[in-house]
């Protein structure tokens, strides 16, 4: 038999049908709803006379529009609110699971479905939001789609799809201190650029991805698509299988039993073959920090921005030059001490109780500057409920922080919470694109102890300086 | 699903890299619930001032470029989120085809399933036809899908790949969920075979 990868073993196992060109039916086990996304797909099953195949592999959550202040007296923005409303509409008319705004389990929805059990190991998950690759850290083909897509899964509970290529990102090496699973992601964004994993699934491997916890892994696989991959993936161990016991709608007893049986024979056969592998030295990664509108921008913190004049390519000296305008940076200026106005902890790439708690460590006993606002958005009502039980939202409200409400926030600013024209923001967030945040807004990814140091002193800050 | 099979049409360039999701159509537009009526929120942020008005610097703000039908743009177009209010955006503007040296995997997809025919080409070639498409309206290019060319103003024609069963889903205008509601007895048999281990969502 000829050695397989992680990929290849789980979509082998997925595919329905193949066409002769090899365009395959491949089957999705679960299938992820949020408002956004779903109103056109669900009026197209209407107007078809379609039915959702199954709804009990389907689950839909509200969470890009949700404000992130009390919301029992429901959503003002008018449009935001008709989104959100549609969705509740849509789930009654199909039949589909759902999960009210104002439910203790809502959150964003790739913070939701591992801590629920929902995503499991061997599993095609599906979005329709780019963010999906999160779920990958279980072990799980996990990918994101468009809306027409999105219809079609609600229809047919499959998609047609051509295998994508196979690429392994190995980080060897153990990680210095200061440094985390975002740091990680950034420096491999920086060098393999944001088209570096076009066309591939990327798995994830050695000593320093095996190191990390299931929320590391979650960063980790949560910006492939930063990196241009569909997907990310992360063979599942014990890590993995200690995270999944004891879940909601995890599987109990025997079924779990049969279940980790199975999960234990998708890690990559030895000797199979990857169409592109990058190695990178987890001990030469430092604290890092985005300088410009695209996530490939980035260097450590330490770094200094770059001059366009040094770009012999046309197009991208043309957008290094954008970006610097855009940012408000100058070529050669040094990234350390550079003041921000807002400081964002939240998002599905970092808001999880272990970013909380990262943070919360930087922040306990010391103030926020006193020109920045900062803000702690949960990634789930479960995650608020217990940093409250750690007592962290102390630590954070003591410390001159905003504490608030699950949901997506200022990552995108769909919701009241934006920046405003020429705010710089440290954002534990994914995208740093022109407007991404608020327009005008000018974004640096960093990692959730950056963040907060950054809050602390009111500018970027080499968080090794904090310990 | 409008068909696509022959384009004659003015070509914009926007020799931009990366261009992303979020700049050919931002979160704040995204909160409508149908897909048409986005074409005026198009590159929002590139093509008007703050306070409504229009750049007149944009390419598709000049007069020779306002009924554009193709995009040539820089490498990785499409890039960020799956939001398929890009290609809508696009398509409610007028544009049925882009050009450019390649596409993010997601939006590339995306194209197809409404009807926009994206092409990646060697970067000299979309250096060539940017260089056309700088001719404004005195220079249309033809895109013929059935025998896979670009054809260039002076006549030459250039080649280009596309996936065979996409090429015929446009060339049809046919809708992937027939043509997958096809396969139900190899659904329906793939589910009788399902693990056990896999919990349904019920009780929520
Ligand atoms: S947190 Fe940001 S990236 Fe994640 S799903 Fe929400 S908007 Fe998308």
């Amino acid at each position: 038999m000829t050695a397989k990868t992680l990929f290849d073993k789980i979509w082998d196992a997925h595919v329905v049908d193949r066409m002769a060109d090899g365009t395959c039916v491949l089957y999705i086990d679960r299938h992820l709803v949020h408002e956004v996304t779903s109103p056109q797909a669900f009026e197209g099953l209407r107007l078809a006379g379609r039915k959702v195949r199954r709804t009990d592999a389907t689950i839909a959550v509200a969470d890009h529009n949700v404000p992130t202040e009390d919301r029992s007296h429901g959503i003002a923005e008018p449009e935001s609110r008709l989104q959100v409303d549609t969705l509740v509409r849509n789930v009654a008319e199909f039949g589909v699971p759902y999960i009210p705004v104002t439910d203790a389990r809502q959150g964003i929805v790739h913070i939701i479905g591992p801590e629920l059990g929902l995503s499991l190991p061997g599993m095609t998950i599906v979005c329709g939001d780019s963010h999906t690759s999160t779920h990958g850290a279980l072990g799980a083909l996990a990918f994101g789609i468009g809306t027409s897509e999105v219809e079609h899964v609600l229809a047919t509970q499959t998609l047609l799809q051509k295998p994508a290529k196979n690429m392994l990102v190995r980080v060897d090496g153990t990680l210095p201190p200061g440094c985390t699973a975002k740091d990680i992601i950034l420096a491999i964004i920086g060098k393999i650029g944001t088209a570096g994993g076009t066309g591939h699934v990327i798995e994830y491997a050695g000593e320093a991805i095996r190191a990390l916890d299931m929320a590391g892994r979650m960063t980790v696989c949560n910006m492939s698509i930063e990196a241009g991959a569909r997907a990310g993936l992360i063979a599942p161990d014990e890590t993995t299988f200690a995270y999944i016991a004891g879940r909601p709608y995890a599987p109990k007893g025997g079924a779990l039993e049969q279940a980790v049986a199975y999960w234990r024979t998708l890690p990559t056969d030895a000797g199979a073959q990857y169409d592109k592998t990058v190695v990178l030295n987890a001990t030469e990664i430092a604290p890092q920090v985005s300088w410009g509108t695209s996530p490939e921008a980035v260097v450590p913190i330490t770094g200094a921005v770059p001059d366009p004049d040094a770009e012999p390519d046309d197009a991208r000296r043309a957008q290094l030059r954008r970006m610097l305008d855009y940012m408000g940076l100058a070529a050669g200026q040094k990234l350390a001490g550079l003041p921000v106005d807002v400081v964002f902890i939240g998002s599905c790439t970092n808001a999880r109780i272990e970013d909380l708690r990262a943070a919360a460590a930087i922040a306990a006993g010391r103030h926020v500057a006193a020109h920045v606002r900062a803000l702690v958005v949960p990634g789930s009502g479960l995650v608020k409920a217990q940093a409250e039980s750690e007592g962290l939202d102390k630590i954070f409200l003591d410390a001159g922080f905003e504490w608030r409400e699950a949901g997506c926030s200022m990552c995108l600013g769909m919701n009241p919470d934006k920046l405003t024209a020429g705010q710089r923001c440290a954002s534990t967030s994914n995208r740093n694109f022109e407007g991404r945040q608020g327009p005008g807004g000018r974004t640096h990814l960093l990692s959730p102890a950056m963040a907060a140091a950054a809050a602390i002193t009111g500018a970027l800050t080499d968080v090794r300086e904090f310990s | 699903m409008d068909k696509f099979s022959h384009l004659t049409a003015t070509a914009a360039p926007l020799n931009l890299a990366n261009v992303d999701t979020d700049k050919i159509i931002p979160a704040r537009f995204l909160k409508t619930i149908k897909r048409t009526g986005l074409g005026k929120d198009l590159f929002s942020a590139l093509r008007y001032n703050d306070d409504g008005t229009e750049k007149p610097d944009f390419v598709l703000n000049q007069a020779k470029y306002r009924g554009a039908q193709i995009l040539i743009a820089g490498e990785n177009f499409g890039c960020g989120s799956s939001r398929e209010h890009a290609p809508w955006a696009l398509l409610d503007f007028g544009i049925r085809c882009v050009i450019a040296p390649s596409f993010a995997d997601i939006f590339h997809g995306n194209c197809f399933k409404n009807g926009i025919l994206p092409i990646a080409l060697p970067p000299e070639i979309c250096a060539q036809l940017m260089a056309d498409a700088a001719l404004g309206h005195n220079a249309r290019l033809t895109i013929d899908l059935e025998n896979q060319v670009v054809v260039r103003p002076d006549g030459t024609k250039i080649p280009f790949e596309v996936d065979a069963f996409r090429k015929h889903c446009l060339l049809n205008g046919l809708d992937d969920i027939g043509l997958t509601l096809a396969h139900a007895p190899a659904i329906d048999a793939y589910e009788a075979k399902m693990p056990a281990w896999q919990p349904a969502i019920t009780g929520v």
